[in-house]
């Protein structure tokens, strides 16, 4: 759960990192979708033959994050089929509380975002020109902006709690630290993917 | 301090036995002093109940100083009661000063499958005992105490070790966890017994069969939610699970962590 969740926060960070490039214009942009489907890696790999382990790899950790998170979730239900008729919250942030439902919306969004931008993007030829176009649409910016609060929240428990789980929280102020650094990069990863389809929507980028 | 009188309503879990249903029963208990434990509440309730022929309400206890670990309920939806005060309590060190005039008080048993209901708010917790028998002990002989700069401790580690120690094995962190993860009570005991000399021999293999139990008696797994230390009476904080995690997580490159 731990390994697979920072492996999963490791690619957000990328992929939000090369969304940027849509800053720099269409060549810069639609030069590094080509790269990453054709050219990372090459020669050591084949033309195109990289981003096809990267496939796999991020497949891999995603359907391993969720085969742990049904496995804690059924043990959960096992554990404690009885619950009180009154509970009280006295720790445990809204975001933890949200870890599984939240993430089953995120894997359904994310097959959503794939059909967007993947399989059937509105220009095959110019993945800047889908972008640029789709995110013209109030309502996908919106839809957007709304998913990555979720993921944010998501992340910011997760990142947390994985290294808890690898065994970081050694006191009182490493917990602190987690927890900021936990907060830091959910913020980045919320700012560094909204910033892209906000501009568009403004005009900023495309126009 | 002047002897405040409070009236107030009682909902309790009653449940005649292990396998019959339960409910929640309201009573009212007048003239409660605010002076009295939670405790010395019940008893005055089972006094009138006793009075009247009914069965009194079943709750376990032995010291009422917070030190054995017999006591604990769940009051108003945290175990031991400590509610929002920031004082972490058992339920015996709670008293009545904490609740108003006219308050409804919610009173149930710790629920965990893997601590099932004997009566009323009274569960098993044995499953903590199979925990500890698995690997919460060392086998070096006991005797005369030997001369105590032989084996120097840092005071870091010996500070940690007994603030880990502290755990009285109440239950609280099980009752309060959503997940019902005995994951505070076992990472309080790898703690206690894996920062001293003593325990080193058996560090990486007691561990590995500690949580193996663990899992196996059904407790559930942990998110690092944290209710567990905050329903803590002994505060016995989050870290410790860190704690047990890294011993885990070193064991499976010990030879000594082998089974
Ligand atoms: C946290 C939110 C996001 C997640 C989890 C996410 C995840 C993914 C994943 C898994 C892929 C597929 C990679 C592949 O197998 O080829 C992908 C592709 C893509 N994403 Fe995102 N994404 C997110 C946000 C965004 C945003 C805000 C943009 C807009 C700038 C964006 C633009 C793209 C594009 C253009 C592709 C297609 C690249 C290609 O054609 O190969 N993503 N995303
Ligand atoms: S860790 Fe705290 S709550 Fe859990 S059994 Fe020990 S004393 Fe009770
Ligand atoms: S009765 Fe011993 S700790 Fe409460």
């Amino acid at each position: 759960m731990a390994v697979t969740g920072l492996i999963l926060i490791a690619f957000l960070l990328f992929h939000m990192y090369g969304n940027l490039k849509v800053f720099i214009g269409e060549e810069a942009f639609n030069h590094y979708a080509e790269w990453l489907k054709t050219d990372m890696l090459y020669p050591i790999f084949p033309k195109g033959g990289f981003i096809w382990c990267f496939r796999l790899v991020m497949l891999a950790a995603l359907v391993l994050h969720m085969w742990s998170a049904i496995t804690l979730w059924l043990r959960a239900k096992k554990a404690n089929p009885d619950s009180y008729a009154v509970k009280k919250r006295l720790e445990r942030t809204y975001s933890s509380s949200m870890m599984r439902w939240g993430g089953i919306i995120l894997a359904g969004f994310l097959v959503f975002h794939l059909y967007q931008f993947t399989i059937a993007p509105r220009d095959p030829a110019s993945p800047y020109n889908s972008v640029v176009t789709d995110f013209s649409q109030w309502y996908f910016v919106l839809f957007y902006a709304l998913w990555l609060i979720a993921v944010c929240m998501h992340v910011r428990h997760g990142f947390w709690s994985a290294f808890a789980t690898l065994g970081a929280n050694t006191s009182e102020e490493s917990h602190m630290v987690l927890n900021a650094l936990a907060w830091i990069v959910a913020l980045l990863i919320y700012i560094g993917f909204i910033l892209p389809p906000v501009c568009i929507l403004f005009g900023l980028i495309g126009a | 301090m002047s002897d405040t009188k409070i009236n107030i309503t009682l909902r309790i879990w009653r449940q005649p036995k292990a396998t019959s249903p339960g409910k929640l029963v309201t009573y009212p208990v007048n003239g409660v002093s605010t002076d009295m434990s939670f405790l010395e509440m019940l008893d005055m309730l089972n006094e009138e109940l006793t009075v009247k022929g009914e069965e009194p309400v079943a709750f376990d206890h032995d010291c009422r100083e917070g030190i054995c670990g017999m006591c604990g309920v769940v009051i108003n939806g945290t175990p031991h009661g400590r509610g929002s005060s920031p004082v972490p309590t058992t339920t015996c060190q709670l008293h009545m000063r904490n609740f108003k005039d006219g308050d409804v008080i919610t009173v149930e048993p710790w629920r965990a499958r893997p601590f099932p209901i004997i009566k009323d708010l009274v569960v098993d917790r044995s499953a903590f005992d199979k925990i500890i028998q698995a690997g919460g002990y060392i086998s070096v002989n006991t005797g005369a105490a030997p001369e105590a700069h032989a084996a120097p401790v840092p005071k870091i580690k010996a500070d940690r070790s007994f603030d880990a120690a502290t755990c009285i094995g109440c239950g609280a962190c099980v009752a309060a966890c959503p997940n019902s993860s005995g994951m505070l009570f076992t990472a309080a005991k790898i703690t206690h017994l894996g920062l001293l000399p003593q325990g080193q021999p058996e560090r990486y293999l007691r561990v590995k069969k500690m949580i193996g139990e663990h899992d196996a008696l059904g407790f559930g797994g942990c998110q690092n939610l944290g209710e567990c230390a905050a329903a803590c009476p002994k505060s016995i904080p989050l870290d410790v699970i860190s704690q047990l995690n890294r011993d885990l997580i070193k064991s499976m490159f010990k030879r000594d962590g082998k089974k």
